[in-house]
Order: structure tokens, then sequence, then C-alpha cells
């Protein structure tokens, strides 16, 4: 049997990138000899692929797990690790320059180390990687690991390195790649992905961010603070396409203070390279701009990952911009197999594919009937502030005629948040009108992604907005915003006919 | 025609007096009188356009010829101007719109009835390479539509301006610019068709949507209006429950030709309010910022508030008491997610006088006494920001004057002595049947 050969290199080629392919895709990896049957394959070892794998051996199963390229996949390796890593060295920079705001002095002479920002980043990935993202880990709990392209081979078999692996059931998490913008001369002139971005070791002096969905506004707002120019051009009026209005209006401002320009309205129609720079066309409302810029980043989504696994022979349906179709059970349409995370879903944050990966258990393994509407799923985009969100939207709500009621605390009105000078934002909470169900949230603030936590951990458990206002927070806590609005919920509930009966009970 | 660059002192008889001495009515007799100076100080006579702003070369905006319009009654009624020199300019400026040119090219007057929301202010032509617009549209129309109530004589004149006033509100193509189903677009532009973006969230399109709803000729259908007002966000800001918007002129352009008190649509019925409460409510709420003042601003407080649309110290980044601040030119500033550079605009703040004049008036007493280059006499400027370095004690204060502003000021302040605006509206039919199409009942209805 041939050792599985790979040659992949992580770049910059050095030590902490070594070490990573070591862990995420070892060169010396040898694939072991399949069992009889599996209980479970699972394609594509990124947080869904591994959660489950894992979740499924814990349970005793007896599963394999496939991967062609890192294990870890996007988030680990050129995803949600490395660009926290990178945003939190960032607003450090960014902090320093505002230290007047904080009663401090600003250091003088600040120099901006991007190399050591991107080393930092490499040491941390490696380091995650050794828990989130090792082969050798998964293998040692009991999981089967495959290096190697997977191709269906009829309903429930699947090939790998020239071996034929037998399942019950099997998991397709194949994740996507990113999307590739069809800009006349963008192709030529060469430009980044999130898959090559992280590669970076000398800071761009010029960036165009083309995209202003999550990752085209975190990066580039991460990059100006680094010190690159950075100019982030949408093609729609708002950034976060999906997101409540007020939350984009505050991070459009957000981007302006850092000295992004920005681009909102705007198509890219062409991109040449006269010399070495690149040099970029831009076009809103019949208005032609031209920016020169030094690199191009490109984030206007992901395609799912679907081709060259032969899924027509699984009776898997599938098409190649949407990705995967699942019913509520995240089976396709073979229900002996199931889909989970970006190959097929419309929302592409990790923590849903944690959610997701444990219904595929129950319902893959054993008799559940768990579904994926049932889940609340927060996310958060990471920008200065951070922007999270979970649940209803009020125009979803009010399209399917739900009354709507909306509970806002400003950031300022909260003590804790005026003396962190943290004030920009808001908390908003929407509940059903005439009760305290909670249908969703927006959190705007520095620290929204911890923030939205405790409506999250409400709406999964059936808590109303009204006993919200019952949870102790330390004080003073930014966090208290949200008891600020169950308790601005539990006073309009304050009719006139109850405080006249409480003014007759307290005539004592 | 020249127009004058420097602070425009119009009212020829009036010495500026100390407004501690004055009451509330006259107070408001003098700005109103000083707010109408400003129409007939840039008005064009051959053509009846009036300019956008003091600013020398500026050009005319459609708006604020509907403005402009619309104020001429109120001039006669308040003995300013003659009956007949208002039918003149109201004559002289329907007629322009009714022939100039209406077409796809890039520098017409107009298309589908519609207008182009900058014009140049002696050819007519569109400039600056403007947007065919909706809504400047509609507050144009609103002026020809004032026009054609208020001037009701049997003379040649008189009958012309209600001809044409009738012509000129139905050739406009309301239903053309819908752009989907249900979304009206904000424009359109010859060179990339309609604009990229509709109209989402409640702003000063009301008006916009009772006229189109009740075209004879072109009529929207109502489904467009539940369309609009089911993307409304209804909020609850510093213990304050309203239907909300972000700058205050959002919450008064429509209530300056239409007398909203206790009527309600569908959207208010459920809220148990009506818009002219809501417009209370925004109101206490940019009050209630302004005391929070979470930038640290200089001045904000209780009498001094309004956060709005207008002019400010300009775009530039600058150190001011330790703190960088970034100041902007034009914007909608609004409470209280922003932008906000330090700049209230006075005329907003006036402009509420109707819907809270118990914080409105102390306010403006307070601007008046604090910043004495402001006075009653003169016209009350755009953009004050206490903020912006270098005037001493003092603020920065806008030069020039924004037609918008001195033309809610007229209107709104006519509105709160006499309510001749709404009651004039209220015989035009269109306006009536717009109300009815987008399902409003009560109040005067």
């Amino acid at each position: 049997m041939d050792q599985h050969k790979f040659e992949r290199l992580v770049l910059p080629d050095e030590s902490y990138n070594s070490a990573l392919l070591q862990t995420a895709h070892p060169p010396a990896w040898r694939n072991p000899e399949p069992r009889d049957k599996y209980n479970l394959v699972v394609v594509g070892a990124g947080p869904a692929g591994i959660i489950t794998a894992r979740a499924a051996v814990a349970v005793g199963a007896k599963v394999a797990l496939i991967e062609r390229d890192l294990v870890g996949g996007e988030c680990i390796n050129v995803g949600c690790i490395p660009s926290k890593a990178i945003i939190r060295t960032s607003r450090l920079y960014a902090e320093m320059r505002d230290a007047e705001n904080f009663g401090a002095q600003i250091p003088t002479g600040i120099k901006i180390d991007f190399p050591a920002a991107m080393e930092r980043m490499r040491r941390i990935r490696a380091r995650l990687s050794r828990f989130r993202g090792s082969a050798a880990r998964l293998s040692s709990v009991g999981v089967d690991v495959y290096f190697g392209e997977a191709r269906f081979a009829g309903p429930d078999a699947i090939v790998v390195d020239n071996k034929t692996l037998r399942f019950k059931k099997a998991l397709i998490a194949t994740g996507a790649r990113p999307k590739s913008a069809a800009i006349p001369g963008l192709a030529e002139a060469g430009y980044l992905t999130n898959e090559s971005v992280f590669d970076l070791t000398e800071c761009p002096r010029r960036l165009m961010v083309i995209g202003g969905g999550p990752l085209g506004c975190e990066l580039a707002q991460a990059f100006s603070r680094l010190g690159s120019r950075v100019t982030i051009v949408q093609d729609e009026p708002m950034f976060l396409g999906n997101e409540e209005r007020d939350a984009a209006q505050i991070l459009s401002d957000a981007l302006a203070r850092d000295g992004i320009a920005v681009h909102l309205n705007t198509q890219t129609v062409g991109v040449r390279v006269p010399g070495k720079e690149k040099v970029v066309d831009l076009v809103s409302d019949g208005d032609k701009t031209t920016v020169t810029v030094d690199e191009i980043l490109v984030g206007i989504g992901s395609k799912p990952n679907v081709e060259g696994m032969n899924l027509e022979s699984a009776g898997v349906e599938y098409n190649s911009e949407d990705g995967i179709p699942i019913n509520d059970f995240l089976q396709t349409s073979n229900p002996r197999i199931f889909a989970a995370g970006d190959v097929c879903s419309e929302h592409k944050f990790p923590h849903i594919e944690t959610a997701a990966a444990r219904i595929v258990v129950q319902n893959a393994l054993f008799f559940g009937r768990r579904r994926l509407s049932a889940l609340a799923i927060p996310w958060c985009t990471y920008t200065d502030p951070e922007i999270a969100h979970i649940g209803l939207y009020v125009t979803e709500a009010r399209a399917k005629n739900i009354p709507v009621k909306t509970f806002t605390v400003l950031m300022h009105e909260v003590d804790r948040a005026i003396t962190d000078g943290e004030e920009e934002g808001f908390v908003k909470i929407h509940v059903r009108e005439g009760t305290d169900k909670i249908l969703g949230a927006t959190v705007v603030a520095s620290h929204a992604g911890e923030m939205i936590c405790e409506i999250s951990l409400a709406m999964s458990s059936g808590i109303g907005l009204g006993a919200l206002a019952n949870v102790n927070h330390p004080y003073p806590t930014q966090a208290q915003a949200i008891k600020m609005a169950a308790d601005t919920y539990n006073s309009t509930r304050m009719t006139p006919t109850l405080r006249w009966i409480l003014k007759q009970w307290l005539t004592w | 025609m020249a127009i004058s660059s420097a602070s425009v002192s119009l009212s020829e008889n009036l010495t500026v007096a100390d407004p501690r001495g004055l009451s509330d009515e006259a107070i408001l007799d003098r700005i109103q009188r000083a707010a109408f100076g400003y129409f007939t100080e840039t008005f064009n006579r051959a053509n009846g356009l009036v300019a956008d702003t003091t600013r020398p070369g500026s050009p005319s905006s459609i708006a604020v010829v509907g403005f402009a319009l619309s104020s001429y009654p109120i001039a006669v009624e308040r003995g300013w101007i003659t009956r007949e020199d208002a039918a003149q300019r109201t004559l002289t400026t329907m007629r322009f719109f009714w022939n100039s040119a209406q077409n796809e090219n890039a520098d017409s007057t107009g298309y589908k009835g519609f207008y182009y929301h900058f014009l140049d202010m002696q050819s007519g032509k569109r400039v600056w390479h403007s947007e065919l617009s909706l809504i400047d549209t509609a507050l144009l129309i609103g002026g020809v539509l004032i026009a054609g109530v208020y001037f009701s004589g049997s003379n040649q004149s008189e009958t012309e301006i209600r001809e044409l006033a009738d012509m000129l509100y139905r050739r406009v193509d309301w239903s053309w610019a819908q752009i989907n189903k249900f979304t009206l677009s904000q424009g359109w532009k010859p060179e990339c068709g309609f604009l990229h973006y509709g109209w989402e969230g409640y702003n000063e399109a009301a008006i916009l949507y009772v006229l189109a709803l009740a075209s004879p000729t072109h009529p929207l259908p109502a489904s467009s209006y539940s369309a609009w007002t089911a993307t409304y966000q209804w909020e609850s800001l510093y213990g304050h429950q309203f239907l909300y918007a972000g700058p205050l002129f959002i919450h008064q352009f429509s209530h300056a030709w239409i007398d909203f008190r206790g009527m309600r649509d569908e959207f208010m019925r459920e809220k148990g309010i009506d818009y002219f409460e809501n417009s209370r409510r925004a109101t206490y709420v940019q009050r209630e910022y302004a005391i929070h003042n979470p930038h640290e601003f200089e001045g904000y407080g209780e009498n001094c508030w309004g956060l709005s649309a207008g002019v400010g110290p300009g775009d530039r980044a600058l150190r001011v008491g330790g703190r960088l601040r970034r100041f902007l030119s034009y914007s909608a500033r609004g409470v209280p997610y922003g932008p906000d550079d330090g700049t209230i605009a006075p005329t907003a703040t006036l402009a509420s006088i109707p819907f809270a004049p118990e914080i409105a008036m102390p306010a403006l007493r307070y601007l008046f006494e604090r910043y004495p280059e402001m006075a009653p006499e003169r016209m009350l400027p755009s953009g004050l920001n206490p903020t912006f370095p270098g005037n001493g004690s003092a603020a920065w204060m806008s030069e020039q004057y924004f037609g918008l502003d001195q033309g809610i000021v007229v209107m709104t302040i006519e509105n709160y002595r006499s309510q001749l605006i709404w009651n004039l509206m209220r015989r035009c039919p269109y306006v009536t049947t717009g109300l009815q199409r987008a399902g409003f009942t009560g109040g005067w209805l």
C-alpha cells in the first residue's frame, strides 16, 4: 500500500506552517484499510465533518472521515481562526491610535509590524490545529481518517485512494470555496481570496476589497488598521446585505472613520495592469471612478464543493451554484446520505455546522427526527463594533404577518460601555406583539458576539424577554444592556389599570 | 439673475429685537417673514425657478420650487405680497414646467411627468448629473396642488393656474417608477436607468404615496403602500415607542402639506397612535439623544437638539479638545445611530413646533440667546456646530441658506398659527382619495 503523496505547501514555508501541515495533512500519512462496513462515512474534515465524526465515534459507531486537503477545513486554516487572530492585532493598533479618547497618550513612533502580526496568526493557527484540526488525534479516538479525493460508487459506497468504503449512512460536509468574480481583467491581474490572503507576509500598500459581506468588511477593517490604504466596493446600497439597516449604517460609519474609502452601490467593471499596479474601474449609477491599488481581495461569496464526487451514482441531487438541497432533517435526495455546512447551507458560519452535526448523528445513527428549522442560529460579523444576530429580522416577521415590537437599548445608555469607551451600537430585541416571546435580536457592540449568547440561550430554552429581567447580571457589564431591554419590556406591561390597582393597594 | 451670497436680511421694516422681550407669536412671525424672504430673493422671474441654496451659482431644486409655490398663498394671507404677484409667480412657474422638455435626453428638464432634482436656474435643464427624482417631484406637485386650490378666482390667471395644476399632476407617470411588483424606485437616470435602491423604512415619502395612489391617470396600486409600510421599524427608544426614522426632517416634511392628526392607516391602527403623535415622540427622542450626548459634543442639551439633513463644517478631521473629530459637509444626520458630527439643524428644531411646542419654543429661545448671530429677523442657518473650533464661545454657522430649510419654516409656522396649508390640502380631492386608498380613516377624512 502506497502512502498518500501530498505536495501541498502552506505558504509561507516556515516552521509554524510546517507544523500545521504535520497536524492537518501529515505528508507521511498512511490511509488505513477499510472496515467491512462503516456506520457513517463523512466526506470533508471541516467543522461539520469533524464534530460529527467525533460525536458518532463517541456513541460507538464505526466512522470514516475523508479529507482531500487540510483537516480543520476553511475555518481553522483560511477562515475564522486566522481572521480573528489578525483582527485582534489590528484592534490593538486602532486603540493605540485612539489612546486620547481613553485618557492616555498616543505612543510615539507607532510602527506597524505586519510580518509579526501574521507570524502570530500562523503560530495560533498551528496551535489550534493540534486540537481542532489534527488527523492523528481523530485517529486516536477511533475515527478512520483517509486523505484523498472521495468519489461515490453507488448509494452505499465511496472510493478514496483506490480503497472502497462501504457505509450505512454518509455525511457530505465538503464545504465551499471562494466564488470567482467575472470581472474583465481580474484573473489576469491576479487577486487574493480568503484562501490566499493569509499567506501574505508584507502588507499591501493599497488594497481593494471587492465584496461588502462579513468577510470583506472584517478584512477591509483589519488591513486598514494594519497599515494598508483600503478601498471597499459593494454592489448593494448597504454592507452586510442581510443585516438590519441601522447595523449596516453603523458599520459603514466605522469603516469610514478607519480611513477606508467606501464605495456602496458600485460595480467593479474592469481591472487593468499597465505596470506593476492594478487599476480598477468602478461604476456607480452611471458615474465612473478609477482606483489604483497593489492588491485586490475578492470576497463575494462562495461556491459549494460538489464537483468530482460522482454524486449522481449515489442518487444525491445537487446544483453547482446552490449546492446540495437538504430537507429539514438534513437528508439529501438519498435519505441515507446527509449533508451539512457550507456545501448546502444558506448560512455559512461554523456554529451552525456544530449544531447541524449533532442533528446528523441523531438522525443518521438513531431514529432521530431533529429538525434544522428548530434551531435558533446566531451569527456574528467580527468588525469593530461587532454585529451579531439571531432569529428573525423585523422585515421577515412582518412578511409572515407576525406583529412585532422592538425593544432597543443604545450602548451609550449602558454604564460599562461608557466607562470602557465602547458606546457605539445597540441591542435590539424583537418580540411577538402581545407576548414576550423573543423572535430575534440584533446586537451591535464591541462584544456583540459574546452578548448574543444570552439571547441564544433564552430562545433555545423558550425563555421570554420578561423573564430575562429576572436574570441577575454583575454590575457593571455590557451584557446588562439585555436586562435593560427586558426591563423596558416589563415597564410597558404596566397598564393604567394595573397602575391604579397597585396604587389602591399601596394606600396603607 | 444675481443671487446674494451674504446673510440675507430681507425684513426691510423689522429691526433686530431682543427675543426675550418678544412673545412666542411675535418671534414666530419674524422667523416666518425672514424665511419667506428666501423665495423672493432667489426667484427667477423668467421661469419661476427658485435656487437650492444662496451659494452663487446654485442650481434650482424642484423640491424648493414646491415649497415656494406653497409659500406664496401664505405670503398673500400675511400681507407680504399681493395676490396678483403670487399668481404671476405661480403661473410663470407652472407654465415653465408644463412646457419644459420631457424626454430621455440627459439634458432635458424631465421625463414621464417627473423632473430632474436639480435644474439650471436660467435654462431649466438638468444639471449635476442629478436623478429624475420621485420624492422631489412629489414635493413640487404638493406645491402645485396647493396653488390649484388656493387660486380659486375666476380671472384668467387663476383659471389657468387651476388648469395647469391639474395637468401637471395628471402627467406624472407614477406607475412607471414601480421597479418590481411592490417597490418604488427613488429615481432614474438616463445613464443607468432606475436607481439601485428603493424606499425602505419610514421616510418622507408619505406624501409621494398619497399623490401617487390617487392619480387618475397613472396610479400606484394600494399594495405598493402596504409594501412600503411593511418595511417600517417600530422601536422603543429612551422609553418612547414610535415609528423610527433618524433625521428629523422625515417626521416633518409630509406634515407640511397634510394634516395627519387623528387619522390612521393600518399600521397606525395596529399601534394605536397617528403620524402626528409619532412625530411628537420622535421630537422627544431627538431631545433625549442630545441630553445623553454620547459623543460629548459641545452645546448639546435639553434646549439644543435636532439632527436632520443639512450642511456642516465640511469633510475634515480635526483634533478638538484632545479628541479626533470628523466633521461632515451636507449629510442626513440622524438620531440615535448617526451620523452625528456635532451639527444641529435649527430649522428642524423650529419645524418641531406643531408637534411639541413645549420643548421646541424654549429650545428656539435658548438658541437665540446663546448664539446671538441667530435672530428671528434673519433666516435660520442650515447648520449650527458649537464643537467646531475657531469660533470662541460661539458656534460654527453655515453661511449658505437652503431653500428646503426656509420652506419648511414658512409652512410649518403657518400650519401652527392658522392651519392654512392643511386646510387648503383638505380641499384637494386627490389628497383625500390618496389617503383613503392608502387605508387612512379618521381625522378630517
